[in-house]
């Protein structure tokens, strides 16, 4: 250990670089899962094209995908918001669609019958309840983007993964362990409080 | 755009087809490795709670690591080269695999094994005959989620001197070379993509439709 306690501010500015990454990622890709889950939701057709769409850039590998981005867009910050919002979309449309569709139908022909509107059903019944399952998603997602957000350095993303670049390019292991293992703690924190809020979600319901 | 890219591949076929080669055959035998290893494992830690707790925490710990890492992780201890990748590719490609095949082995039905015991089969038997084939759709699933786990992950050995196709990005990206950073862009998606399809209809043929219950997240 003879780098990192000489650079703890580049360090921490890496970390922000890559906790703004993921937030923003993951916050835009919340907001539009949340409009396709809702309508994939209603629609089994619209869904399985969204599932199937989503699932396919899922499997893309994480560079190929920033590759394929920079004739569109270029390097920095952009395309990595870009390739990081699509990888989340997969796995938070389905928890937000399946998180809708386990609601017992006893549960809205009720609010029906006490004359909730769609709209005011949706916001004031649908969603609290599908809640947890649409935290779950957004754990998941989050954990995922964590990782890959490692990769976008590559495209002047910044980030963590600048550390370990630079660790491969100097063979300098600290700089490597250093970058990973931040990384790993990132989305070790950011899975254990979000797995603390969903279970406190489903305990509030079931009292 | 893409028609430089094609191009470019085409003119610098004998390049592509090496690199398209030591794609493969990084992945195939990192999968191989990955298989003889954790399916193995899983069945032994299925005969102990401690081991079984032990293991799963290492796999779900070994998980929060990013690719990046234990790519990169590999090149000061084991150099550059095939092996490295490889080795670090297995690292990757192990906690799907255990993780699905125990749990697999675990849900099989305690009555079934009873009845097995019953029959006078040896444990052998049991895991050969009953286990194993029943658990069969949950390792396939794993093995499946694997090896786009390696594919995704061999795209990143070109940082550390693995070869393959990430090395036409790398190179393109780092002189802004757009047909060459798509000629290997393109045909790694597209091999996701093939793979990730061909394992899936070999899944919904095998097992009926594909459990997507069984699948561990990337």
């Amino acid at each position: 250990m003879r780098w990192a306690p000489r650079h703890i501010p580049d360090i921490l500015a890496a970390l922000g670089q890559h906790l703004f990454l993921v937030f923003v990622s993951v916050s835009i890709a919340f907001v539009i899962a949340l409009v396709l889950g809702i309508w994939g939701a209603r629609r089994p057709a619209v869904y399985s094209v969204i599932i199937t769409l989503t699932g396919a850039i899922f499997v893309v590998p994480s560079l190929a995908l920033f590759a394929l981005l920079i004739p569109l867009i270029g390097l920095g910050t952009k395309p990595a918001v870009v390739g990081l919002v699509s990888y989340c979309l997969l796995t938070l449309v389905r928890n937000v669609a399946t998180g809708l569709r386990g609601i017992p139908p006893d549960v809205l022909d009720a609010a029906d019958g006490m004359g909730y509107g769609p709209w005011r059903r949706l916001i004031d019944i649908e969603l609290p309840l599908a809640l947890p399952q649409i935290i779950a998603g957004v754990r998941i997602a989050t954990v995922t983007v964590i990782g890959i957000a490692t990769v976008a350095a590559y495209i002047n993303a910044g980030g963590l993964g600048t550390i370990i670049f630079a660790g491969i390019d100097q063979r300098y292991p600290e700089k490597i362990i250093i970058g990973g293992l931040l990384t790993s703690l990132l989305a070790i924190v950011a899975d254990f409080v979000l797995t603390r809020i969903e279970r406190r979600l489903r305990a509030d319901r079931i009292a | 755009m893409l028609l430089d890219a094609l191009m470019w591949t085409i003119g610098n076929w004998k390049t592509m087809q090496s690199a398209i080669e030591r794609h493969l055959l990084m992945s195939g035998i990192s999968l191989a490795i990955a298989f003889l290893i954790g399916v193995p494992l899983a069945i032994a830690i299925t005969r102990s709670r401690i081991a079984a707790a032990i293991a799963i925490n290492v796999v779900n710990s070994l998980r929060a690591i990013p690719s990046l890492a234990i790519l990169a992780a590999a090149l000061p201890v084991l150099g550059i080269g095939l092996w490295p990748s490889v080795i670090a590719l297995v690292v990757l490609a192990l906690p799907p695999i255990l993780l699905n095949t125990y749990v697999g082995l675990r849900e099989v039905d305690a009555d079934i094994l009873e009845a097995a015991t019953g029959m006078g089969m040896t444990r052998g038997q049991i895991l050969r005959r009953v286990q194993i084939p029943l658990a069969a759709p949950a390792m396939f699933a794993g093995m499946r989620t694997a090896a786009i786990q390696v594919i995704s992950g061999a795209v990143l050995a070109s940082f550390i001197g693995g070869g393959g196709l990430g090395d036409f990005v790398t190179a393109g990206i780092a002189i802004m070379d757009v047909p060459r950073l798509l000629a290997g862009a393109v045909p790694i998606a597209l091999l996701a993509l093939g793979v990730e399809a061909g394992l899936g209809l070999m899944e919904r043929r095998f097992f009926g439709a594909a459990d997507e219950g069984n699948r561990t997240t990337q």
